[in-house]
């Protein structure tokens, strides 16, 4: 016989205002199998879980019911203090007569009758609810980090330096990332080379990090502290254990005339090759698709040249498997570009700016490496179509973004500064030369960064001008910008030697499908989704898995350097217990009642459902059952509702349980 | 039945929601203090894919005139996928309601986000009005009465039949 114990909180006035509590509580003392039933003024405050605490221990209770606020809000709290009076913490639940009853209606009567009905239906609930021992599951104290730029760097060092195994995949042939290819960063005018390449040689020589380049994620199972990840080591063509780095096969490569994708395609490159010269692994790639040797059959000079012979043109993709603990997703973004619609839009593109048609109108990656002391001109800015250096620069801002037009109606976040930082590194170089920017807003929040915007106007004279550009075209070897300065009110027309274009930043190229392998949800952009926005902004809402960088939506360096190291830090507060604890609430199969037709197999989406052999004592096969690994199981539920004999019951939430609530209203 | 008392009818709203979704945007309805009909009792599932479609017709035979089912917007389920299994299910269960003479008006399905409390409101708003304006539903429990009140295999036509199953 249960002894339920009823504590209706007054929540302040905030409750009492519209409920009469005294006489919910007078009422819920009636109804069957209720013990003790009391109101209090503040339950959750030291003297109120005291008196829930005194009550267990005084009126012998065997199951408690709180009518106060949201469980979201309090049911730990309750729950602990039920545990420490000696109650199984699952034995006690919430009524929500705050949100859902007191704040939302004015009628006093209406609102009493409906708290006295909710605190019913939990007394039904709670008589039912089973006592539910704590899940403990091993953690394998290693972690992956996806994504080798400057998100996934920092967070495989913090990790490993905390004396953590790392494995760390990246899908290039050299980690490094975007930031590889910036020139300089705002608001200090770092070389982006320079702080960038040391954390990328410390990274390669660290012994507690396992790096797997131009490698990419084929599979993964498991669950938080248990996961085991598939790695799809794509074939290199190059032995890397041999491989010394002379770069010998580089210059002797026939084939020269490749663009390079990390030049953005201004610079050449051979067909084997390694991205940048300050790669790591410094170990080259075959491009397989543009080499002769894999085209035609014939060549092969690579191979004739190489002293340790580490050439070898019969590698095929290795698959790896890796067990892990915790998984950062730090996969970083790509830019809008003129070839693509954004996920949803109808409109390809940016065609009316003439990228890709005009060869002098280029995005803000391709400006970075012309001004980059390693791109393709030396550092020095040149136009791409004839190689002379132009003397009107126009950046246009926001191309692609806060356009819901093309889909992306967000911010980009960076391009205010990188444009600001462009003009300076532009006037740096050019001195007779004049920048324009056509703005919308100047978005530059942050540390020194106002102070850095301002400089580039009054300092380096860029001029801006409030408006969006119309319409770009060729006129001679000049391109005429129009547009509209709306605070004077008139039309303005550029003729520009140079046109830099600040594009959307996106997720990567199949961020959705890495996301379907992982189990994490994504939003419309493909930006991966944290679990809170404010609270817990570097965890994804599947457990064990974090995110860093622009993956999770855009974001400069200071930003993404500080997701990547609280991710780190999260990953080792989940690596600091030997054994983790989690909320028991998980399915059960009934064994004696399971078919085995595993209709719950094929909607967990977890994977969590097993198959479980039944033998008898001789060892004979008697069935094949469905099993819910209590360790994976998430505890949704969606196997109960689909079985068809009824085999399966997610604790917490059985038929049973639903059924007396119904039948309490 | 004057229309006096008919406008007296408070319809029995039975709201199934899950708990990441839809029972948080109903909290932040309640947190911002916003007001809706005290007709709607929610009970809190932990995904919408739990719910089995046998509750709804408990729900009519206990007593409810409406009932609204909600979750999380496709694509963000809280567990990856459990609300396009309960689009999926509800679908089919729809035609099988509508077969046997339930009049789907007094069904709701939505999806209101946990950011969604002015949605809340105005879905059970305007479940709660439309289904008052239906009058109560009585085909179901009649046939819970029955149920009841026929426990016992007393006729003799009965047994007989019982025994030939």
């Amino acid at each position: 016989m249960s002894r339920i114990g009823v504590f209706i909180c007054h929540c302040g006035e905030n409750i009492s205002r519209t409920v009469d509590v005294e006489r919910v509580a007078s009422q819920a003392s009636l109804m069957a199998g209720v013990a003790f039933s009391t109101d209090y003024k503040y339950m959750c405050s030291d003297p109120g879980q005291t008196l829930v605490k005194k009550a267990i221990a005084e009126h012998n209770l065997t199951h408690v019911v709180v009518a106060a606020c949201s469980p979201r809000m309090h049911e730990r709290t309750f729950r602990k203090a039920a545990e420490q009076a000696g109650l199984n913490p699952y034995l006690c639940e919430m009524a929500n007569i705050r949100e859902h009853c007191s704040w939302v209606h004015e009628n006093r009567e209406e609102a009493t009758q409906k708290a006295i009905e909710i605190v019913g239906m939990l007394i039904e609930r709670v008589k039912k609810n089973r006592i539910l021992p704590t899940i403990t599951v091993p953690v394998t104290k290693r972690a992956l980090v996806i994504g080798g730029g400057i998100a996934g760097i920092q967070a495989a060092l913090d990790v490993a330096d905390c004396g953590h195994q790392v494995v760390l995949v990246e899908r290039e042939p050299s980690i490094g990332g975007h930031m590889a290819q910036l020139s300089e960063t705002f608001p200090t005018l770092d070389c982006s080379q320079c702080i960038m390449t040391p954390k990328m040689v410390d990274l390669a020589n660290h012994p507690n990090i396992t790096l797997h380049t131009y490698s990419e994620i084929e599979q993964v199972d498991g669950y938080i502290g248990n996961f085991q990840v598939t790695i799809r080591k794509k074939a290199r063509s190059v032995d890397e254990h041999k491989c010394t780095g002379c770069g010998i096969c580089i210059t002797k490569c026939p084939q020269k005339k490749i663009p390079n994708i990390f030049d953005c395609n201004i610079g050449m490159r051979t067909a084997i090759y390694v991205p940048f010269p300050q790669a790591v692994p410094n170990v080259p790639v075959i491009d397989r698709e543009n080499c002769t040797m894999f085209k035609s059959g014939k060549c092969g000079v690579c191979q004739k040249v190489c002293g340790p012979g580490a050439i070898d043109f019969t590698q095929e993709d290795i698959l790896i498997t890796e067990p892990v603990g915790a998984i950062i997703v730090a996969t970083g973004f790509e830019l809008y570009t003129i070839t693509e619609k954004a996920k949803g839009s109808p409109i390809k593109g940016y065609g009316e700016f003439g990228h890709g048609k005009i060869p002098d109108v280029i995005d803000g990656m391709t400006f970075e490496r012309l001004a980059s002391a390693s791109g393709p001109t030396g550092g020095k800015i040149l136009r791409p179509s004839d190689g002379k250096e132009p003397k009107q620069v126009v950046f246009i801002q926001c191309v692609g973004s806060r356009s819901r037009e093309k889909g992306i109606s967000y911010c980009s976040k960076v391009c205010c500064m990188y444009t600001a930082k462009h003009t300076m590194l532009y006037h740096h170089k050019v001195h007779d030369g004049q920048a324009y920017v056509f703005f919308m807003d100047a978005r530059v929040p942050g540390k020194s960064y106002d102070e850095f915007w301002r400089r580039s106007i009054e300092e380096e004279e860029a001029v801006y001008i409030r408006g969006m550009v119309s319409r770009l075209y060729q006129k001679g070897d000049k391109i005429v910008v129009m547009g509209s300065d709306i605070a004077v009110g008139v039309q303005v027309e550029i003729e520009a030697d140079l046109v830099v274009l600040a594009t959307a930043v996106q997720p990567q190229k199949g961020a959705d499908l890495l996301a379907q392998k992982l189990g994490i949800s994504y939003d419309k952009y493909n930006f991966y989704s944290e679990a809170h926005a404010k609270l817990r902004p570097v965890e994804c809402a599947t457990a064990g898995i974090y995110l860093a960088g622009a993956c999770q939506g855009p974001k400069d360096i200071p930003d993404t350097v500080s997701q990547a190291s609280a991710a780190a830090a999260k990953v080792m507060a989940l690596f600091s217990k030997d054994r983790l604890e989690r909320e028991p609430i998980v399915a059960r199969v009934k064994e004696a009642t399971c078919v085995g037709c595993f209709a719950c197999k094929k909607v967990c989406a977890y994977g969590a459902v097993e198959e479980k052999e039944i033998r008898d004592r001789q060892g004979n096969l008697l069935k094949v059952i469905a099993y819910v690994n209590p360790g994976v199981c998430a505890g949704c539920g969606t196997c109960q509702a689909t079985c068809p004999s009824k085999s399966v019951e997610l604790d917490g939430y059985t038929d049973e349980q639903i059924v007396a609530m119904i039948e309490a209203l | 039945m004057n229309p006096e008392n008919k406008n007296r009818f408070e319809p029995k709203i039975i709201a199934f929601v899950c708990t990441w979704c839809t029972y948080a945007g109903a909290d932040l309805a309640g947190t911002s203090r916003m007001q809706y009909p005290a007709n709607v009792r929610v009970i809190k599932f932990p995904c919408t894919g739990r719910i089995d479609p046998v509750f709804i017709i408990k729900a009519f035979q206990q007593g409810a005139d409406g009932i609204l089912i909600s979750g999380c917007h496709p694509g963000d389920c809280h567990y990856i996928a459990g609300n396009y299994h309960a689009r999926r299910r509800f679908a089919a269960f729809r035609k099988l309601l509508e077969f046997i003479g339930v009049d789907l008006n007094r069904i709701q399905f939505s999806w209101v986000s946990a950011a969604e409390g002015g949605k809340w409101v105005d879905v059970v708003t305007d479940l709660t009005e439309r289904v008052r304006n239906m009058g109560p539903m009585v085909e179901f429990k009649e046939l819970a009465l029955e149920e009841q009140w026929s426990g016992g295999l007393d006729s003799p036509d009965l047994q007989q039949v019982y025994e030939a199953i």
